[in-house]
């Protein structure tokens, strides 16, 4: 690999990552404002800038909307005074809240984004890479993401923290299994007979082109797998890591400033991974409706890639809502409940899901 | 005797958990469309005050304009945590009301002591003192926290009066008689 | 390049697995476990060996070393004291560590590693397909011997941790 490629390959990394953490400071914001919609609220509507909100109606709209209220609690972040107890282990205290954020940072690396056709007609997906095991290493990357919840919680020395870190580690456990699962059918469908093998998440959107979608033909495995991604993110109802009506704020309890701002960055990171690959696996990625492609609209070249990508954003968003949603729809799970829930129902339910597809995609294909 | 609230056996469906889930994602989408927003905004939108409002304590004029404090200290004593400091003076003698009453020449009410229990208002002969319905008090400094005379004139305003004391007296003080 | 990577990945291992021997501290000693699983899957992925590299992590990284930490801290292990070795501790271990030597260096020093050819095979698990393929036809036997094993082990556990009701 010549040095310029690793500059190019660099360059998009990073243009990437900041595009991602520029999603996350607004799904803060969405979060915020759904969350107010749900409960009767108004949400943030006061923070405004200079000059843009100073503009008659459109201004007034976008500083009513909240516009401006992530950069106002980036800085809030990033200024306020970064508190470190007496008794936390100082070294796994500062690394636990990195440790939460790479994983998901990382992630994004094997994620497609959509595809365009250059002047030769041939098609490019977008892709940092196009990981042959792709969704493996989604898998074992995104794991990894819970040794800063556990580290956090360990090296606060402080019961809640502690009590949080123990319930994030055994449940993000007991819902791996059930997801991994999940995904299998989709893959042994993937992965025809006289096929290269293949894990890749661009070869399973291409796939869904113009052909039926995932979540359609295979209900099961796209409600397990939702269903671990809500566990897997720790997001309500499985929030067990944090339930702060029973262990104040959980693993980030001590946390303060910037610290917890890397764990809440972290956390929008992980939802929207998740959201991607739920569109992806499940949603038909880049392709605008079941049985069409971009193509049969008879859109081409670069057109062609900013609608796919477009695309790709709406389903992202449009599950990013529904994290948000049911947020406010169920309450949290007690904490035998998500191990029961996990092991003797996801699980099971999984497996079954897994024989009933065997059996399904074995007739489909039979000659 | 305690209410048992017999709970219904679940039927299939229900069991099934997903109905319900979608049923309860039903009704939070209708209230985050339909819902009605009851959030005050503060500072532009302020609450409906009811009658009867004990704010911050203000002292009131008559209608005729003049104040209507004797300083005779009846809310000074009575106050539980000695928020209020009067220092009586005399009208001056050019004023029209000059000897018919004593006037407050200094009047100090500390806000951050004062406990909004109304006790001044029910104590004062004169109805010169009221709890309005103004209840923000805010200010940078322990100083500013101290209303005088002048900031509580401007609180209080005027309050309707029907006895008119203060013309009946000075009629009875220039006829020279006693008790009217 | 690839040789400068290889010796970074292998250094990264062999000296994250002596500090998981030599730390006190257990959450250390786990923590240097995981560094050792991420250096070993980079040396995988430095044999193309994808699919191997990966399973790594997420099986040893993702969720073995998490139960580790699990009970460490559950069980809320202190920081271990220098315990006295005993001499028989002692011989065991010298005799040991003289077999794995002559091991080392028999392995290094014979003619079988230096007839290597310059072009590499291909790995038989560098594609999944191969990689399953091979585990189901070459490798079948193995496969089912740690199957059972791991269900051996997997009972063992069930009952041991049953509770056993006496009444």
């Amino acid at each position: 690999m010549e040095l310029s490629d690793i500059a190019i390959k660099s360059i998009y990394a990073v243009i990437v990552v900041s595009v991602l953490m520029g999603f996350c400071s607004y799904a803060v914001l969405a979060e915020r404002k759904i969350s107010s919609w749900i409960q009767g609220r108004v949400g943030p509507n006061r923070t405004s800038l200079p000059f843009i909100s100073s503009i008659p109606y459109i201004g007034r709209f976008l500083t009513r909307l909240g516009v401006f209220q992530p950069i106002a609690d980036g800085a809030k972040f990033l200024f306020k005074e970064d508190i470190t107890p007496a008794h936390v282990n100082k070294l796994y205290f500062t690394l636990a809240p990195i440790l939460s954020l790479i994983p998901a940072l990382t992630t994004v690396v094997v994620v497609p984004f959509g595809y365009y056709e250059n002047a030769a007609g041939e098609v490019v997906t977008l892709v940092l890479t196009d990981l042959n095991v792709a969704i493996l290493f989604l898998f074992a990357v995104s794991s990894l993401g819970v040794y800063g919840i556990v580290l956090a919680g360990w090296s606060s020395n402080s019961k809640y923290p502690f009590l949080g870190g123990i319930r994030a580690s055994a449940q993000m456990i007991s819902y791996e299994l059930a997801m991994g699962i999940s995904v299998l059918p989709v893959f042994m469908w993937l992965n025809a007979p006289g096929t290269a093998g293949t894990l890749s998440l661009v070869d399973v959107v291409n796939s869904q082109g113009g052909a039926l979608w995932y979540a359609m033909w295979m209900p099961g495995s796209f409600l397990i797998f939702v269903v671990c991604i809500f566990a897997e993110t720790n997001r309500l109802p499985f929030d067990m890591a944090e339930s702060e009506t029973e262990l104040v704020s959980g693993f980030h309890t001590e946390y303060s400033s910037f610290k917890f701002g890397l764990f809440f960055v972290g956390e929008y990171a992980h939802m929207l991974v998740g959201s991607a690959i739920v569109a992806i696996l499940f949603l038909g990625g880049w392709h605008p409706l079941p049985f069409m492609t971009w193509a049969d609209f008879g859109v081409h070249g670069l057109l062609a890639g900013v609608l796919s990508v477009g695309t790709l954003i709406g389903k992202l968003c449009g599950f990013m809502f529904f994290f948000m949603w049911i947020r406010w729809t169920l309450p949290r799970f007690r904490y035998d409940q998500v191990m029961k829930l996990g092991w003797q129902m996801l699980l099971p339910a999984s497996i079954a899901n897994l024989v009933l597809y065997t059996f399904i995609i074995y007739f489909l294909e039979r000659p | 005797m305690a209410i048992v609230v017999k709970r219904k056996p679940l039927n299939l469906l229900e069991k099934l958990y997903i109905p319900e889930i979608a049923r309860g994602l039903a009704v939070t989408f209708r209230r985050m469309l339909f819902g009605e927003t009851v959030t005050l905004e503060y500072p532009e939108q302020r609450p409906p005050i009811p009658a009867g409002y004990r704010g911050v304590p203000t002292l009131v004029r008559d209608p005729e304009g003049r104040e209507k404090c004797v300083s005779c200290q009846l809310c000074e004593f009575v106050c539980p945590p000695k928020a209020i400091r009067i220092t009586p003076g005399e009208i001056p003698e050019d004023s029209e009301y000059a000897h018919v009453e004593k006037g407050p020449k200094e009047f100090d009410i500390d806000m951050l002591r004062c406990i909004y229990c109304g006790m001044c208002q029910e104590v004062c002969p004169e109805e010169a003192i009221w709890l309005q319905n103004q209840y923000s008090m805010s200010g940078y400094s322990r100083a500013e926290m101290v209303n005088d005379k002048t900031k509580l004139y401007e609180l209080g305003g005027t309050l309707p009066d029907e006895h008119f004391k203060w013309n009946k007296k000075k009629e009875a003080a220039e006829h020279g008689g006693g008790h009217h | 390049m690839t040789d400068l990577f290889f010796y970074i990945f292998a250094a990264i291992t062999l000296a994250c697995a002596f500090a998981v021997v030599f730390s006190r501290n257990p959450v250390n000693a786990a923590m240097f476990l995981i560094l050792t699983f991420l250096g070993m899957a980079s040396l995988f992925v430095m044999l193309e060996a994808y699919f191997l590299a990966v399973i790594q992590v997420l099986v040893y990284a993702g969720a073995v070393v998490v139960l580790f930490l699990f009970i460490i801290m559950l069980l809320d292990v202190k920081e271990e004291s220098k315990a006295k070795l005993k001499p028989l501790t002692l011989v065991a271990s010298v005799i040991g560590f003289a077999i794995l030597l002559v091991g080392v260096v028999g392995i290094t020093s014979s003619d079988n590693i230096k007839a290597t050819t310059e072009t590499l095979p291909e790995a038989a698990g560098a594609t999944l397909k191969n990689f399953g393929y091979e585990l189901f036809t070459t490798y079948q036997l193995p496969m089912q011997v740690t199957g059972f094993l791991l269900l051996v082990a997997m009972i063992g556990v069930i009952v041991l941790s049953k509770r056993v009701k006496t009444d």
